[in-house]
């Protein structure tokens, strides 16, 4: 004759009251997809903003003197509002000792009347064919490759860049306002990064293009035994320029980002509470109504520990049963959660925004699970403590 | 004495005492009784004259205030000296089993299920081989995979003899065992009762207010004030 596990007598209890364990599982699973979002955020975020900031393939960035978050959001997204410096700054930094590499860089900006409905911004950045992929860890093509000589009229098309304008590879491109053309000689593959949405044209043409001599930006590739923070101050001695590390961005960023962070962990640890108090409120309302039942199972020879052993497992199976929703939830609208995200944040990287992996997702699960063990402690203790004589006096006493 | 002549349960001087402010009530005052083994024994008396404390007592849900009290000629209770939770826990599974007024079923346990429960926290060694027999002895057999819900007051009763009777108890104590069940259904859980004692030998305890069904035992004992008035 099989017995029955105390597992099954524990979950067959909870189908009693079916709504209200519901309930109590959905509010655990709200707790567990605010934690698992959150986390996920949390990771996504700064893996992307790294990748990011890799990607750019310098640490440090000279630009014309401003704001420095306009300046960071230059180096990382492009941006309005260009001020430009003197070209020969590139070579006296150049010169420096702790310099190993640097790349020019100049940034424009026209309109396209034929970009969406109203028409849009078209933004092109020049480089310097020669050292800018030598900054790059990888510059990985789609199709085609790199430019053919330095002024020549080539454009190479991010991903996302060739997709939006429906470019291949020997396609002419018109630059609007200039009435120029330029043949796309590359398509780089999807890197995740800013690059996907960015037209690269040789620095040369650029400045022939727009009939500017000067520069946006200089990437700073700095040797390894370099003293970082030395050479940045030496770098401000330079008249005009801001220095922007690209730590120092990653710092401003994450520092904006753990603000808004512990806004929303102390709303999740709130959440969490509320969903204990739930548990706890569910589990020792179940007790108080099932007393003279448990005095029945301790009758039939249940000791005070198969008691507490009983209403802990229903109260870890409300648990975990809220865990693995809630966990679920959050995979499922991880996309949307970053399209949210997105829409709230000033600044945002290019890749993904919230990275779950199996370990976040394990993680979350012993969370809930310590939760059910916690709430589930006292309606165990309470039911445990029940003595049958108590609970399961006949209606009428005699 | 041998083991067949030894009493399923001897009590002496038995006292329960609840204090109710300055107030002392003697619920069982004094009381001494032999229990036989295989007997079918009735206790009997108006409402407040001690019957639920008695069986209580004698069934260890509860500690006397003083007394001896003896189970197969081993003594549990002594000079009032209180036995703790779990003490009484191991005694209660390895001598009794109970049924109340009340049925006290899982509804979201089948029948079958619900006659096993106590295996799940206690299961005496071979208990678990007669129990098709014992749903049929109790003729719930055909209703083993219903939930209590679809069965009758008489059923449901069934039910809860057969998870008493399932670890195979040396004792049943039924307390008002037909207090929610209609006339013909009390006859049948009497009739179940009587059987359950002459043919398995089992010792019955009923406590009861209806005399037809008190009538049916060997020996009823009726109480008045916390004493046995008649005997």
């Amino acid at each position: 004759m099989k017995k029955l596990s105390i597992f099954e007598v524990a979950y067959k209890s909870l189908l009693r009251k079916k709504t209200r364990s519901l309930l109590t599982i959905l509010g655990i699973a709200m707790a567990a997809w605010v934690l698992v979002s959150l986390f996920g955020f949390n990771r996504g975020y700064e893996a992307s903003l790294n990748k990011d900031i890799d990607n750019l393939g310098f640490q440090m960035l000279i630009v014309a003197k401003g704001c420095p978050y306009e300046a960071a959001t230059l180096m990382l997204k492009g941006g309005t509002g260009l001020k430009y410096m003197n070209e020969s700054i590139a070579a006296s930094v150049a010169a420096e000792p702790e310099v190993e590499g640097v790349t020019p860089m100049l940034m424009q900006v026209v309109f396209d009347p034929n970009k969406g409905e109203s028409g849009g911004l078209a933004a092109y950045l020049g480089v310097d064919p020669v050292s800018f992929p030598k900054m790059k860890s990888a510059l990985p093509f789609k199709a085609g490759g790199w430019f053919t000589e330095p002024e020549a009229a080539e454009a190479v098309f991010g991903y996302e860049a060739a997709e939006l304008e429906q470019r291949e590879v020997g396609d002419l491109y018109l630059i609007p306002e200039k009435e120029i053309e330029v043949k796309v000689v590359g398509i780089l593959e999807r890197t995740g990064t800013q690059d996907d949405g960015t037209i690269f044209l040789p620095i040369r043409t650029v400045q022939k293009i727009f009939g500017i001599r000067e520069l946006t930006s200089i990437g700073i590739k700095v040797k390894h035994e370099a003293d970082m923070k030395a050479f940045e101050d030496k770098l401000y001695k330079l008249p005009d320029v801001q220095v922007v590390s690209l730590s120092q961005v990653k710092t401003t960023i994450m520092t904006l980002v753990s603000t808004a962070r512990v806004m929303v962990f102390s709303i999740a640890l709130i959440a969490i509470l509320i969903a204990m108090m739930g548990v706890i409120n569910t589990v020792l309302m179940s007790v108080m109504e099932r007393r003279q039942e448990i005095g029945i199972l301790k009758s039939m020879g249940a000791m005070a520990g198969d008691i507490f052993r009983l209403v802990w497992i229903e109260t870890i199976i409300l648990c975990i049963g809220g865990g693995l929703i809630g966990t679920s939830l959050a995979l499922l609208t991880a996309r949307l959660t970053d399209v949210l995200v997105r829409g709230f944040l000033p600044y945002s990287p290019s890749g993904g925004l919230v990275a779950i992996d199996a370990g976040l997702v394990l993680m979350t699960l012993g969370v809930v699970t310590a939760i059910g063990l916690a709430s589930g402690i006292y309606p165990s203790w309470k039911a445990a403590r029940m003595r049958p004589l108590d609970t399961i006096r006949s209606e009428e006493e005699s | 004495m041998s083991a067949s002549t030894v009493p399923a349960i001897e009590a002496q001087h038995l006292r329960r005492v609840y204090r109710r402010g300055p107030e002392e009530i003697a619920a069982v005052d004094d009381i001494s009784l032999t229990i036989d083994r295989g007997s079918f024994t009735s206790i009997v008396g108006p409402s407040g004259s001690g019957k639920t404390t008695l069986i209580n007592v004698l069934g260890c849900l509860d500690n006397p205030s003083s007394g001896t009290l003896s189970l197969g000629g081993r003594v549990v209770f002594e000079n009032g000296q209180g036995l703790s939770e779990a003490r009484l826990t191991r005694i209660r599974r390895d001598a009794f089993g109970y049924i109340f007024q009340k049925f006290f079923l899982v509804p979201t346990l089948t029948v079958l299920e619900n006659v096993v429960l106590p295996f799940t926290f206690f299961k005496k060694p071979g208990a678990d081989e007669d129990v098709f027999r014992l749903l049929k002895t109790l003729g719930i057999d055909r209703r083993a995979d219903h939930l209590p819900g679809q069965l009758s007051g008489g059923e449901m009763q069934r039910v809860a003899i057969a998870r008493a009777l399932v670890n195979k108890p040396d004792i049943l104590l039924a307390d008002e065992p037909t207090g929610n069940l209609d006339t013909a259904r009390s006859e049948e859980i009497g009739s179940i009762l009587q059987e359950l004692n002459v043919r398995e030998g089992l010792t019955v305890i009923l406590v009861t207010h209806n005399l037809r069904l008190a009538a049916l035992a060997q020996r009823t004992i009726e109480l008045r004030d916390g004493k046995i008035a008649a005997a």
